[in-house]
């Protein structure tokens, strides 16, 4: 996520934040229970808030990252910090989330490497870095961790959860797991499950990852990082976020530093020195083995199977929020197709959405670029929402009507 | 993007609101609307009919539209849309969603009438349908008398753009929605002006007088429960 971050386009910012840290599940006697049945704890969880909590306690946005993400969404650490937060063009006082009017949180997933517990944590067992013992987590823990977190916060109540990619799954988690918490949802450039399409790419990653010799099965803490694996991992998905066209924009067939090729294999097209340029530097940033689970947890969710449905129709059944659907056309990861499936699925169950695909040839990532458009619009659904314009869905009610005709 | 002939596009539609106010059906059809309704509104544009049903009648209002733009300013708002082709749309929402389905101005663009209004009747309870009447005496003197295809404030388009591909008479409408067994819960027939923004209702001989007809639909079973 980090490819886009830059200074708000209007050099306005929230400013200086600080990453706090919640720890539960401390007694080994109540552990947090997962989805399959592992058992964790204690869980830590780093989080950040931006604006201030009204006194009713009715304007919390909770917004979730996607996967490479962290807590980190707007401002600055420091004076000095050179880079703000993944979502400063979003998120800060009169943006889209706009921090004069909202409370902002936003924490990072688990098994991440944010600051939330992962498999680079120290296991309380062993005293090491947990590496392949940490349980294989999905999105409904996630969700389950930033719950905990919330209400250790004291907020029972969301004005909207908001997100792109998997952290659009964490909030049409958050709808159903908790429908009558969550008045609004917006769910940017997101699916109900991954395609095989998508399967196969993170597949291709992991693959890249377990292949690096420095891996060694998970145990590389201490020691050298399996940092080509994971740069070709990053490589492969960066791709799956552009488009055709945003490459083409980009990149064209230039070349490199030079006037013909080199008849070697060294970088000879912009293209390849770019994603080498994207590959290393997420290795700075990002855990290989983090990178195994909060994949593997994006390919598990499937909203059509979630407990004892047989259809995203019958999942989305418990909805009670409003919600708002938006793809991006240029976005083939998570086509507009899925999006509408999304919205087929809602409106079968009578469900308040709106749904929009916008224009942008920027690929999956279209959702974390500076777009006004965008903003307006997760701006205007979060105002309608606490304003509260819209009426309850209500069970149809027989009237009379005259004939006059 | 690209607009279907359902989906209805700015140049094919009046604008709804003008510095005069509400179009003139757009005004009929909004008195027919029970305050308090569930309203789907088709082809919405920037959702100022629903707009106003929602402040005036505190209705539950959402639209379908497919500009990009409009949906974005339906959605400043404060209202839900659906950005889509109308046909494919209405095909997704359980069976009585809404109290009533506006298609205003529409039919006569639409290429299967029938399967369509079969369909909004389903998911509405009411379906509210006004379209250009083509019987109107200027279009018969036109066509009669100059013979010329009929040109009007209501018809505007010239044989090789029209988006209009049914050519719909009040008396045949009526007889339509008998044919297919639906039940007409209320019907009008109005006269409006150049702009359309003025009218006045149509009594005498509607077929003949009235530049638009306006009808509200239900099912046999659906009066029945009445």
């Amino acid at each position: 996520m980090s490819e886009y971050v830059s200074r708000d386009v209007d050099d306005v910012s929230i400013g200086i934040v600080e990453k706090k840290f919640y720890t539960f599940a401390e007694a080994p006697a109540a552990p947090l229970v997962l989805e399959s049945g592992a058992e964790l704890g204690p869980v830590t969880v780093a989080y950040e808030t931006y604006g201030q909590l009204s006194p009713r306690r009715d304007n919390a946005v909770l917004v979730l990252h996607a996967l490479t993400g962290d807590c980190h969404a707007a401002g600055y650490y420091s004076k000095a910090d050179p880079k703000p937060g993944w979502w400063e063009n979003m998120v800060g006082p009169g943006k889209g989330i706009d921090t004069d009017r909202y409370f902002v949180i936003c924490s990072s997933i688990l098994g991440s490497c944010g600051g939330t517990t992962g498999p680079g944590s120290t296991s309380p067992v062993t005293g090491k870095p947990y590496a392949l013992d940490f349980p294989v987590v999905t999105v409904g823990d996630m969700v389950e961790v930033q719950h905990r977190l919330l209400k250790h916060l004291g907020i029972d109540r969301l004005l909207a959860v908001v997100g792109g990619s998997l952290g659009g799954m964490q909030a049409l988690e958050w709808s159903l797991r908790y429908p009558a918490q969550v008045d609004g949802v917006i769910a940017l450039a997101t699916t109900m499950r991954h395609s095989a399409l998508a399967i196969a790419f993170n597949e291709v990653s992991r693959q890249a990852i377990m292949a690096d010799p420095n891996w060694k099965h998970g145990n590389y803490y201490g020691g050298p990082k399996p940092a080509t694996g994971l740069a070709v991992a990053r490589m492969i998905g960066h791709v799956t976020y552009l488009s055709d066209e945003a490459l083409r924009r980009k990149f064209g067939r230039r070349l490199q530093g030079k006037e013909d090729f080199s008849f070697e294999f060294d970088i000879d097209f912009q293209v390849e020195s770019y994603l080498r340029h994207q590959g290393s530097k997420f290795v700075e940033r990002f855990d290989a083995n983090s990178f195994l689970y909060v994949t593997k947890a994006s390919d598990y969710f499937d909203l059509g199977r979630r407990d004892d449905a047989t259809s995203a129709v019958e999942a989305f059944a418990p909805a009670r929020s409003r919600f708002l659907v938006v793809s991006f056309t240029s976005d083939w990861l998570y086509p507009t197709y899925q999006s509408r499936e999304l919205v087929r699925a809602l409106k079968k169950n009578r469900a308040d959405v709106s749904f929009c695909e916008i224009k942008a040839d920027s690929g999956h990532d279209a959702f974390l670029i500076t777009n006004r458009r965008l903003s307006a619009l997760v701006g205007n659904f979060l105002a309608s929402t606490r304003d509260g314009t819209r009426l309850p869905a209500a069970p149809p009610e027989e009237e009379e009507d005259e004939v006059d005709s | 993007m690209k607009s279907t002939p359902e989906g209805g596009s700015a140049a094919t539609i009046p604008p709804v609101t003008t510095d005069d106010g509400m179009r003139f059906d757009l005004s009929v059809i909004a008195d027919w609307v029970e305050p308090g309704s569930r309203v789907l509104d088709l082809g919405c544009g920037e959702g100022d009919l629903l707009s106003y049903l929602q402040q005036e009648k505190n209705i539950c209002g959402t639209g379908i539209e497919m500009v990009e733009a409009k949906v974005l300013s339906c959605i400043e708002k404060g209202l839900s849309v659906l950005q889509g082709d109308i046909t494919s749309e209405v095909e997704d929402f359980a069976t009585a969603t809404f109290d009533y389905v506006i298609l205003s101005q529409t039919l006569q663009q639409v290429y299967a009438p029938a399967q369509l209004l079969h369909t909004l009747l389903t998911i509405g309870r009411r379906v509210v349908v006004s379209f250009p009447n083509f019987t109107h005496w200027r279009n018969r003197w036109q066509l009669g008398w100059q013979g010329r295809a009929p040109l009007s404030k209501q018809l505007p388009f010239e044989w090789y753009n029209t988006p209009n591909i049914r050519i719909i008479a009040i008396t045949d409408f009526r007889q339509f929605v008998n044919k297919m067994g639906w039940r007409i819960v209320k019907e009008t027939a109005i006269n409006t002006d150049h702009h359309d923004q003025h009218g006045n209702v149509v009594r005498l001989l509607p077929n003949l007088r009235a530049t638009y007809g306006i009808f509200m639909l239900a099912t046999k079973e659906q009066g029945e429960q009445e």
